[in-house]
Formats: structure tokens, C-alpha cells, sequence
């Protein structure tokens, strides 16, 4: 593996052309005991991970990102449940997708694609997120600490000892939990700067395995016609408590205030909502 | 009442006479037709036609005829659409099918015929003379830089901008079908067959399980909406990877494995529960636009160190709009499967009215890529019925630069095309999950038939191209002089680039 610093650096020309507004250039990473920084400013997505990469190659356990603004595919495919990214500023769409083990931190706000299709590791926004967020996820855990936005969690799943978390702190849009397969889905609704319900339209449509938890209550009219609505009880709230008490670890909050509503616990109907669909010819 | 209105297709006749009594057709038939009382007494109605009893019976002594029963001639109820009614009346459900479509569309090869050289140009004897028929997936670039090697030559200087592409010995390759769909023998044997041809195999969607890692070069890993067995070391393992956004037999729809099919094994390759169902979402919920497309190419780039990602589309009305805009989106390829492609299983009402020919869509992808002057970024696989060599080169000289097959690849491996992929019972061994019936294909066995069917239709290749007078595939490619029409209207010759014959 080569070295950051022997890194081929584009040509002249290229860094002249940036890609919509980025510079081409390779970023210089500061390395100091087994903590790389790099400045991400005007930085492209493709320069950026790559330096990120091979400073996780060289050795390095924690990679810090500062102003980060919009970088695409912030530790996506990586691997290696030691390491750890910590993304200053907003960080771009698909961050952490096919992530296989690593922790990334943003103090800041993400965009759409968080933690998609991610199979292990943790993933924790100190701000908001946009849409789509662990789209197909088999394992790991995603923490919003505020709002998200639509599609968000759409068809997590489970395998054996894989048990995907997500859990958002603000409100969600339409579509929540989705096709949703196995995992653990959770709003809690607290820290929202936006207006309207908890949580938008079509919750659980086509939903045929995990569980989903909301701090209030929905509408019928909200869920689809595949889950059941049932209030949480004290056996729902036993397996709730440590996966929230992680959440509430990572942002500093009081788990017992989060605990202090009731949930509303949305489960399917059947795990088999087609099986009886179709005839054979 | 009736219990049904369907009557038997089939009729299975046993001669007697003939018969030893062995049993074999109760043993060999996954659709349970026999039962056995002193002799095996068949039950038509279960009877799907796939050959397999009269295949395996030792005094050959059993027929499967259609079922001859006169229904009152209408030329407008076919007895098909007259038993859908019955079956829907009966069931409520939706009519679910394997196979491609099989209703009787103009098929368009078959109205194209090839040029061949007479007297004034030389055609090429292929036996004698070198013939090239390999091809390179992926993007090439629009200029190189070369430099000069000091000795009259020149070589392709560093960083000359030339992205990865996979080396083709010949150009085809196996279409996708999934572990789950098919079973695992189908899988190795596919794996090993493409190993020793120098091509590839296609994952389809459900996840590379660890008996074809060896084969991984002559692998593409596919990734479609429900994500199946998709990770990092997934991605990884391939020589390229394929986002699957549709099926030429069901175009706009999801999949929809049935729980029944997943096994332990089948669970572990798509990492989900056993017995649970499988199902795809009918669209990527992460691709909503030609930019959500980009940035999940580029994100499996970025998880891959930047790898080949192709796109796979069904053909439909405006699929040379889709394709340019895949191009534009960044695949290094666009493979078209048109309405006739096959499948384990889709609603009839969809593989049979929906999509469009592939002969068109190639075509018209050609020339859009051409005309946008962008051809050169992505190669194009042309899949949906390639039936033979003919349909290979004819579709090559339409504009595709490799061939993809499915129901070809199965008939190899025994394949009757009974239509029953959907039922899990397959006699053969092929689309099924029985451990009695899978473990009746040998993968050395269908390795090596798969390896002849793909080295004949090459041999043949080299023969029409000998005869077209140029030596290598890439002469033929988008080459529509060398095509003429027969019997296609004018506006269809005119989409498909192809002057009348006599012309």
C-alpha cells in the first residue's frame, strides 16, 4: 500500500477543472499517534476517501474530517470494527453505506443514504438527516440525534445474529420502516425544528418482519394495511431500554425522559403478506 | 360441482406392455404425476410435459400428448384465455409463470438475414485463418495518449485514461439467475463453464455463495432492490457489479422469492431468515432519478476501488432515452433484456404484454448512444431469447457488443421449458431447492455441456463472419449494412437501421 505522502497528485490541469465546485487535488493528512486529520474544504468525494482509505491502511485507528460540506461516500465499503471517523460539518449522501464494522461520528448534519445497505458498525449524526437512511441495513447501528426525512428505513432485515437499530430523536416523513424485514426501528419525536405529526403517511407498508417504536401515537390511517398497532408494554419497554439507553448515551441525554411517554409498537401481521397473492398456471 | 374446469394438457400414456414396472418415472417425476399400484398409474393433470419420466424410462415405453379435448373454435377466446378466466374464477389469484414469454409476437430475428461476400470481395475460410472473437466489457475511452516505444511503435502512455475493462474470449455470457431461483449445481455449473471459456456468469440477485468464490474473475455480483447477500465483500469479490433495475419478463416488477425456496443454504447466501420470503421492492428506493442512479454507481465504485458497474434495464418504449442516461449516469455497460427473457417467476398478465422486443431496443439504444456521441463509454448486452448463433450475430450487427443467455444456458442442462420454474418442483433438478432433485445435476457434467452449446454457437460466429469477409467480431458490431429485412414494414426496418432485402 503506498504511502499517503507518495500519493500521485493529479496534474496541474486537473485540479484547475474542478468537479462541480471541488477541487481535484489530494488532501494532506496530519498523522499524529494513530489519529489522522485531514481538512475536507473544496476537497472532491473521490480524493478525500481515497486519502481517508489509506490513511485507515497505514495504521491509522480514527480519521477526523473538518469542514466537511457535502462530500459524498463517507466511509462506504469500509471495513474493520477498530476504526473510527469522526466528519466536522455536513457530510453528503450514501455516508456509511456497505459499512462492515467502523464507527462514524458526525458533529454536524447528514445528507440522504445514511448507513444504506450498511451490514455492521455504528453510525451517529448529531444533527439531522435527509432521506432513504438504512435502506436495506442487515446489521449495525444508525442514532439521529434530530429530524429525518422520507423512506427511512426502508426494508432493514435481520440474520441471525444481526439485528440492525435505527433510531431517529426528531420527526419523520412518509414511508417510515417500509418493506421493513427484520431490525428495530425507533422515533422518539423529541428534538424536531419542524411542524406536523410525528411521523408521516404509509408507516410499515409491505412491512413483513422487525418491529417498529414511536414515542406517541399514530393515526390508522397512517400505517399500512400490513401492521398491527399495539401499545408498548412493560416486556416491549425491557428489550427498548438498551437499545435507547446506547442512543441517549451517545448524545447525553436522560433515558428516563425518553422513557418517560408511551411507545406505540408497530408490528406485521403476517411474514408472509403475499403468500396467498398468487395461482399457479 | 366440479372441483375444476381445467382439464389435463397433457395425456401420459404408458404402454404396458412394454413397461418393467421399475418405477423410475414415480421416482424420477418432481411433479408427483405417478403413483404406483402393481404398475405406475399417472394423474395427467399434474403432468407439466418436461420429459423427464420418458427420458429416464428403460423400455421407453411412456408418451406425453397434448390433451386433444375440442373446445368450440373463437378465434378471439383462445382455450389459453378461457382457462385464465376458469383458474382466476377458481383461485382470486394473480396467474404466476416461469419462462419467457411464449405467445406468438413477430419475432424480428427471424424476418433479418446476413450479407456474405461474393466474388468481388473474398470471404474468409475461419478453419485456416485467424478469427477474432474477442470482445472487452466496459468503457472505452473517447482519445488516448500514446507514446512512441523507440523502436517505430508506440505504446499507450501512463495514465492514458483506459479504465478497467473485462476481456471476453468470446461474446457471450450467461445471463443472471439467482441462488434460490436456480439451484446451486445450476450455479457451479455456470461458474465453471464460464471459468473455462474465458466469459462470465451472472449472480442474478440473491448473493455468491462460498462454492463459486474460486470462480469469482468469471463472476458478476448483482444488486438489486432487495439488497440480497449484498456487502462489501460481495462487491469486492466480482469482476464487476450489476445493478439490476428490471427484467425483460417483468418489466416495473419486484421479485418475489417464496419462502419454501429458502433453505438454509439459499438463506445464508442472501443473508435473510430461513423460510421467510424474499421479496425485491419493485424499484431501488434509493434510485428515484438518472442522479440517485450515478451516485449509486459511484458508491460501488467507491466500496469496489472502482470496478466495472454495469446497468441492467428491461426494454420498454423509451429504453434508448433510459440508456443514455445510464451512460451519463457512469456505467461501464448497459445490458437490455428485451420482452422475451426469461425468468423463475412473474405474473403472466406482465411477462406476456409487457416490455419490447430486444432486436428493437438494441437498435434503437445503438443509435441514440451514436447519435449523443457516446457509445464508446459503455458496452451494450443485448439478453431476451437468444435462441441460436443466427440471433447472436444478428444482434451483434444491430449494435450489441455481447449476448447474454438464460433459457438457452438451461436447456443445456436439461431444460424442456415446461414452464413450472415457479413451482420449486423442477424434475430436472434446475429451479428448485429439493436436495432429491438438485442433486441431479452434476456440475461437471453441466459444465461441459454448457462449455459445448457456447464453443458450437462460437464456431458458428466464426463461420458467418467468414462468410460477412472480416476476421474479428468488432467488424460486425453496429454493422447494419450487413443486415437485410424480410417481411418487416417499413417503419420497423427504419428503427432497426436495416435496408429490405433486394436492396
Amino acid at each position: 500500500m503506498t504511502p499517503v505522502t507518495e500519493l500521485t497528485k493529479p496534474a496541474a490541469a486537473e485540479v484547475a477543472k474542478p468537479i462541480e465546485g471541488y477541487l481535484q487535488a489530494v488532501p494532506e493528512a496530519r498523522v499524529d499517534g494513530g489519529v489522522a486529520t485531514i481538512d475536507a474544504r473544496g476537497i472532491y468525494y473521490k480524493h478525500l476517501n481515497e486519502v481517508v482509505r489509506r490513511c485507515l491502511a497505514d495504521g491509522a485507528k480514527k480519521v477526523v474530517l473538518e469542514s466537511v460540506n457535502g462530500q459524498r461516500y463517507i466511509g462506504t465499503g469500509l471495513k474493520g470494527a477498530g476504526t473510527r471517523i469522526e466528519v466536522h460539518g455536513t457530510a453528503g449522501q450514501d455516508m456509511a453505506m456497505f459499512m462492515d464494522g467502523p464507527t462514524v461520528e458526525v458533529f454536524g448534519s447528514a445528507q440522504d443514504g445514511v448507513g444504506n445497505t450498511m451490514n455492521a458498525g455504528r453510525v451517529i449524526v448529531h444533527g439531522d438527516a435527509g432521506d432513504v437512511l438504512g435502506y436495506g441495513m442487515r446489521g449495525g447501528q444508525v442514532f439521529i440525534k434530530g429530524d429525518v426525512g422520507y423512506r427511512v428505513g426502508i426494508h432493514m432485515k435481520a440474520y441471525e445474529t444481526r439485528h440492525p437499530v435505527m433510531v431517529c430523536g426528531g420527526k419523520a416523513r412518509d414511508f417510515f420502516g417500509e418493506y421493513m424485514a427484520g431490525g428495530v426501528l425507533v422515533l422518539l419525536g423529541m428534538d424536531s425544528r419542524i411542524g406536523g405529526p410525528l411521523v408521516g403517511g404509509y408507516i410499515g407498508t409491505g412491512m413483513h418482519g422487525g418491529v417498529i417504536y414511536l414515542r406517541g401515537e399514530v393515526e390508522s390511517w397512517q400505517c399500512g394495511k400490513e401492521v398491527g398497532t399495539f401499545p408498548a408494554d412493560e416486556k416491549d419497554l425491557a428489550t427498548l431500554r438498551p437499545v435507547l439507553e446506547e442512543y441517549c448515551e451517545a448524545f447525553g441525554i436522560d433515558v428516563d425522559e425518553v422513557l418517560s411517554m408511551p411507545f406505540t409498537k408497530l408490528v406485521p401481521i403476517s411474514h408472509r403478506p403475499y403468500g396467498k397473492l398468487y395461482t399457479y398456471v | 360441482m366440479p372441483i375444476s374446469l381445467i382439464q389435463p394438457e397433457f395425456k401420459v400414456h404408458i404402454d404396458y406392455d412394454k413397461c418393467h414396472k421399475c418405477g423410475r418415472c414415480v421416482q424420477q417425476c418432481g411433479w408427483s404425476v405417478y403413483s404406483f399400484n402393481e404398475r405406475p398409474i399417472p394423474d395427467d393433470s399434474k403432468c407439466r410435459a418436461c420429459h423427464r419420466c420418458v427420458t429416464y424410462c428403460p423400455a421407453h415405453c411412456i408418451t406425453i400428448r397434448k390433451n386433444d379435448l375440442a373446445l368450440r373454435d373463437n378465434a378471439n377466446w383462445s382455450p389459453a384465455l378461457r382457462q385464465g378466466v376458469w383458474r382466476q374464477a377458481e383461485t382470486g389469484g394473480v396467474m404466476l409463470t416461469g419462462m419467457g414469454n411464449d405467445k406468438p409476437y413477430l419475432s424480428i430475428f427471424d424476418h433479418l438475414l446476413l450479407d456474405a461476400c461474393q466474388v468481388t470481395n473474398p470471404s474468409i475460410d475461419p478453419l485456416r485463418e485467424p478469427m477474432e472473437l474477442r470482445t472487452y466489457l466496459g468503457r472505452k475511452p473517447s482519445a488516448v495518449e500514446v507514446t512512441s516505444d523507440g523502436n517505430g511503435g508506440f505504446r499507450l502512455a501512463e495514465g492514458a485514461g483506459v479504465q478497467k475493462n473485462i476481456k471476453l474470449d468470446v461474446p457471450i455470457i450467461f445471463s443472471p439467475m439467482s441462488y434460490g431461483s436456480v439451484s446451486l449445481p445450476v450455479h457451479r455449473s455456470l461458474a465453471m463453464a464460464a471459468e473455462r471459456l474465458g466469459i462470465l456468469m451472472n449472480t442474478g440477485e440473491g448473493g455468491l455463495h462460498a462454492d463459486l468464490y474460486p470462480y469469482a474473475d468469471n463472476v458478476i455480483v448483482q444488486v438489486a432492490s432487495g439488497r440480497f447477500g449484498v456487502d462489501p465483500e460481495y462487491l469486492n469479490r466480482g469482476a464487476a457489479v450489476e445493478i439490476k433495475v428490471g427484467q425483460g419478463a417483468k418489466p416495473g416488477i419486484g421479485g418475489h422469492l417464496p419462502g419454501e425456496k429458502i433453505n438454509r443454504e439459499v438463506s445464508e447466501t442472501r443473508m435473510i431468515p430461513q423460510g421467510s420470503d424474499a421479496i425485491s421492492p419493485a424499484p431501488h428506493h434509493d434510485i428515484y432519478s438518472i442522479e440517485d442512479l450515478r451516485q449509486l454507481i459511484y458508491s460501488i465504485k467507491e466500496a469496489t476501488d472502482y470496478k466495472p458497474v454495469g446497468v441492467k434495464i428491461a426494454a420498454v418504449h423509451n429504453v434508448a432515452a433510459i440508456a443514455s442516461g445510464i451512460v451519463r449516469a457512469g456505467a461501464d455497460y448497459v445490458h437490455l433484456d428485451g420482452f422475451r427473457g426469461g425468468t423463475g417467476a412473474a405474473p403472466q398478465i406482465i411477462r406476456d404484454h409487457i416490455g419490447i422486443p430486444i432486436e428493437l431496443a438494441i437498435a434503437a439504444v445503438d443509435q441514440r448512444l451514436r447519435d449523443e456521441g457516446i457509445r464508446n463509454q459503455a458496452s451494450i448486452i443485448a439478453a431476451g431469447s437468444i435462441r441460436s448463433s443466427a440471433d447472436l450475430a444478428k444482434a451483434i450487427a444491430l449494435g450489441a457488443d455481447v449476448v447474454a443467455i438464460g433459457s438457452a444456458a438451461l436447456m443445456a442442462l436439461g431444460c424442456h421449458m415446461c414452464q413450472g420454474c415457479h413451482t420449486g418442483s423442477c424434475s430436472w433438478g434446475l429451479t428448485t431447492q429439493k436436495p432429491e432433485l438438485t442433486r441431479r445435476v452434476d456440475p461437471e457434467w453441466g459444465a461441459e455441456r454448457l462449455t459445448n452449446l457456447v464453443s458450437a454457437w462460437s464456431h458458428e460466429l466464426q463461420e458467418i463472419l467468414g462468410a460477412l469477409g472480416v476476421n474479428a467480431v468488432e467488424s460486425l458490431r453496429g454493422s447494419r449494412e450487413r443486415l437485410r429485412s424480410i417481411g418487416l414494414d417499413e417503419q420497423t426496418g427504419r428503427i432497426l437501421g436495416v435496408k429490405p432485402a433486394g436492396v
